[in-house]
């Protein structure tokens, strides 16, 4: 971590500059692998101005730009903590802006600019270190030249430049900076001279989050914006028949009534008047013949799959032979509703189109395919289209769509008006709008040997593939497998410690859109392969803690967080009376999580009255923003085990909002006790990690409290 | 219309039936009050209509005339409302922050109404505000720690 960083002329794009009365560091780093194809059109563009990862201004200001998008997960105040550190900056003088779309600030792994896979973090890592120490060398050098003394007698501290008694806040050394040459090499700080990695920090979105003056996509205004909602088909994948405006034309505040490749868009003065607009539409959509999606026949439909075989995902040994040395053989079928993401903020995006291009206001995870989508409608090159990111209303997969969903369609709608729009959803467009997590079926069947060892492990997916249609299909589909749908199996300890294994995929067609859902496929297999394991240590008549150990004896990270949750939660120790305990432990993102829940079961209702998490995230940059990530996915986590589930009869999706796509209240919150594990191991992220062993350890639970063995989600009423 | 928004008079040209949500945020243009599910489920549109929280996404503008509108832009001003919006920093609550306009409404309505809630107070008054970044146990202890604060 402390490695000299040298940096090649060629590999080190060098513009210092006095911009706006700053100093403007930019560099690029080149990209260690690409592997989203996408990469190379954003490549091609030119760097934007400014560009850079840090501007300090004459007024002592540090200006740090967010190469990620700040969705409640904490980058926000993580990403300055790396170049605070290394920069010895004034944390009090510390903004943050989020960058424009530009190659610049290209995913240093993924090759898009984008937010997602729980990446943040360990990808800046190096980045912003060295955006901080780069920084940090050049006004070392300015305070040299002002002083006209060797470099090597000065040190910094709190933004300043020190000499002896003297001192020179970085402020005052902007303009000398600006005229010297980059530095090509730094030395990173060593951990022990961090002042801001590894502790506890206030995040610096608090402030205008709780005086409502933080800007979301939803609060863009200016005076020539106005508002649209669009009217789509309630079957996905059918068309627009015919349209009958008259009457909405004349509600009072609509403009104007437009139709875009995704239905009929009502622009209006404000939300309240398109919407009133909208619902005096006369519509006909071409239903006839169309497949009409209904949750009781892809039951049907999985469970017939299930049964086949599928496309190989794993293959290890001969399940057949090691089969017929089997004590006992455990079956069980576990099914998962799709569902949605339902973030706070309803979908919306701005967009003014002009002569010279295109603005987009919006709160995105994927600005790189956003804006190309965003070129290819209005026949622009990428880099006319300006992507405004703003602070979003929750993002947990729904704002990083490879399609471009919401953005395509407030172009289309803007460029249909000739108009500049935002187009707003609304909470039922969001529910019944689509891209869910995928619903899924996995049918196992594990052979056990006479002390409870899997002998032989075969398990059937059945779901709809995220990636099959999109941009990233090339990349990362191989050999007919989305390695999305089979994360957590595919790859999980339990199935490669067995000898004798084979994981097969279904990737169901359907006009059912789906998308990433925090954790993505690990929110269905971390809550298969943790409640089979389960059973299998109940098969065998042993303790599930024990059980697991044995399993992962030689997988020393799921250990850690495994014993470190069981020890906090005091496994074994006596409980409340009717207060029982379900543990898992799960590798996701890079990050090994467990966690113990503690339920009691009364009257078919569950109460989940505590979560103790364990997670060895490696180095945890902000322990408490890892404590908040952990908190925030349970109670995530714990809403969708509960009660959350999209169904369709018809073809049309049942659930419309938070009455009946339900999520987590205040009053099922668990008390959630978080631990970290010390960890000098590789960085794995915390965003998406604490989802998959909720709905285990809960399911666990209420096994131990009921006998009832939970093997399809929602919880619901299955024990009423 | 006439509406008293934060103690100031406004007179915003809207229909009768057009929920106060929409008034504040799309014609008056004040936009810390937050759209979240446009029927009264998740919160995030909290105000105040004479001290008393309300959901502003389904009350009407005609339900204000003559009263009072309190929005979160005004919670600086207030007692209660300060020590809400300390309690929130010190304790961290924020994440996405999108439905923290509305929680910070529901709690210092809740602590004018009752200055010492319990646990089940607190479940009581603020179920019917959802947050998806799940920030509950963090608002329940900042609750705790504002009261603690004004008494």
């Amino acid at each position: 971590m402390n490695d000299m960083i040298n940096l090649s002329r060629r590999s080190f794009i060098k513009s210092t500059a006095l911009v706006a009365g700053g100093l403007v560091v930019a560099f690029s780093i080149p990209q260690a692998k690409r592997f989203m194809g996408v990469a190379n059109a954003a490549e091609a563009m030119p760097l934007p101005a400014p560009n850079a990862f840090l501007r300090i201004g004459a007024d002592d200001s540090i200006t740090v730009m967010l190469a990620h998008s700040e969705m409640g997960q904490g980058v926000w105040t993580t990403l300055p903590m790396l170049i605070a550190d290394e920069l010895d900056a004034d944390w009090s003088k510390v903004k943050v802006e989020h960058a424009p779309a530009a190659p610049a600030y290209i995913h240093t792994a993924y090759g898009i600019q984008i937010t997602g896979g729980s990446s943040t973090t360990w990808s800046e890592f190096d980045r912003y270190r060295q955006a901080g120490a780069l920084t940090r060398a050049l006004l070392l050098q300015a305070a040299a030249k002002q002083w006209n003394v060797p470099v090597a007698g000065l040190r910094t501290e709190n933004g300043a430049v020190i000499n002896g008694k003297k001192k020179l806040t970085y402020g005052q050394l902007v303009e000398t900076a600006s005229q010297l040459e980059t530095p090509t090499s730094v030395t990173l700080k060593k951990p022990e001279q961090w002042k801001f990695i590894g502790k506890a920090t206030k995040r610096l979105d608090s402030a205008e989050k709780i005086n409502g003056t933080a800007k979301f996509g939803q609060d863009v205004q200016f005076d020539s914006l106005k508002v649209a909602m669009v009217a789509r088909s309630p079957v996905f994948g059918t068309k627009l028949k015919s349209v009958d405006d008259s009457a909405a034309r004349q509600v009072p505040g609509v403009i104007k009534v437009v139709k875009v490749p995704t239905g009929v868009a009502v622009i209006a003065e404000h939300y309240w008047a398109a919407k009133q607009g909208r619902e005096a539409l006369k519509l006909a959509w071409d239903l006839d013949g169309h497949d009409k999606p209904d949750s009781a026949a892809l039951l049907k439909q999985y469970q017939a799959l299930a049964q086949q075989p599928g496309v190989q995902a794993a293959k290890a040994g001969d399940i057949a032979s090691a089969s017929k040395q089997a004590k006992q053989t455990i079956s069980a079928e576990y099914v998962l509703p799709y569902l949605s993401h339902a973030p706070m903020e309803p979908l919306n995006c701005a967009v003014k189109i002009s002569d010279q291009g295109c603005d987009i206001w919006t709160g995105t995870q994927m600005q790189t395919t956003d804006q190309a989508a965003a070129a290819k409608i209005l026949g622009l090159k990428p880099d006319q289209v300006k992507i405004h990111t703003q602070f979003l209303g929750g993002g947990f997969g729904r704002r990083a769509n490879p399609r471009a969903d919401f953005v395509s369609e407030a172009v289309e709608v803007a460029k249909a008006a000739g108009l500049p729009v935002k187009t707003v959803w609304s909470r039922e467009d969001d529910v019944k709008g689509g891209f869910y997590r995928p619903m899924f079926m996995h049918r196992a069947t594990v052979a056990l040997d006479q002390q409870g060892k899997p002998l032989a492990w075969q398990q059937t997916l059945v779901g709809q593939s995220i990636i099959k249609g999109t941009p990233f299909e090339g990349v990362m589909i191989k050999d007919g497998i989305d390695a999305t749908s089979v994360e957590g199996v595919a790859d999980s300890p339990y199935v490669k410690g067995t000898a004798n294994h084979q994981v097969h995929l279904h990737s169901v067609q359907s006009d059912v859109p789906v998308l990433w859902w925090r954790s993505v496929g690990h929110s269905h297999s971390g809550f298969v392969m943790e409640s089979l394991i389960d059973e299998l240590a109940h098969a065998s008549k042993q303790d599930p803690l024990t059980y697991r150990r044995q399993l992962l004896k030689d997988h020393p990270r799921h250990l850690a967080a495994l014993n470190l949750a069981a020890d906090k939660a005091g496994w074994g120790k006596p409980l409340p009376s009717g207060v029982f305990r379900g543990i898992a432990v799960h590798e996701s993102f890079g990050s090994y999580v467990a966690q113990v829940a503690e339920v009691s079961v009364k009257e078919g209702e569950v109460k989940v009255h505590r979560v103790v998490v364990a997670i060895d995230c490696g180095l945890a940059v902000n322990p408490d923003g890892v404590k908040a990530q952990m908190e925030s996915s349970v109670a995530y986590a714990l809403g969708a085990a509960l009660s959350s589930e999209i169904s369709f009869k018809d073809g049309q999706v049942v659930q419309s909002n938070f009455h009946d796509y339900q999520v987590l209240r205040m009053k099922d919150m668990p008390k959630v006790d978080v631990h970290i594990v010390a960890s000098k191991e590789k960085m794995g992220g915390v965003g998406e990690p604490g989802v998959p062993p909720l709905a285990p350890a809960v399911a666990n639970a209420v096994f131990a409290a009921t006998g009832k063995r939970i093997r399809r989600l929602p919880i619901g009423d299955q024990l009423a | 219309m006439k509406l008293t928004i934060n103690g100031k008079e406004t007179e915003l040209n809207v229909s009768e039936d057009m929920p106060i949500l929409w008034a504040i945020r799309d014609v008056a243009g004040m936009t810390g009050t937050k759209f979240g599910c446009g029927m009264a489920q998740c919160g995030a549109c909290t105000v105040h209509l004479d001290g008393q929280a309300i959901r502003s996404c389904v009350t009407p503008v005609s339900a204000a005339v003559g009263k009072k509108i309190t929005t979160i832009e005004a919670m600086q001003e207030d007692k209660v409302g300060q020590a809400v919006q300390a309690a929130w920093q010190q304790i961290d609550v924020v994440q996405c922050g999108y439905c923290q306009s509305g929680q910070i409404m529901s709690a210092t309505s809740l602590l004018k109404q009752n200055p010492t809630p319990s646990d089940a107070d607190i479940d009581a008054a603020m179920s019917g505000n959802i947050c998806r970044c799940g920030t509950y146990q963090r608002i329940r202890t900042a609750i705790h720690e504002a009261a603690a604060k004004l008494a």
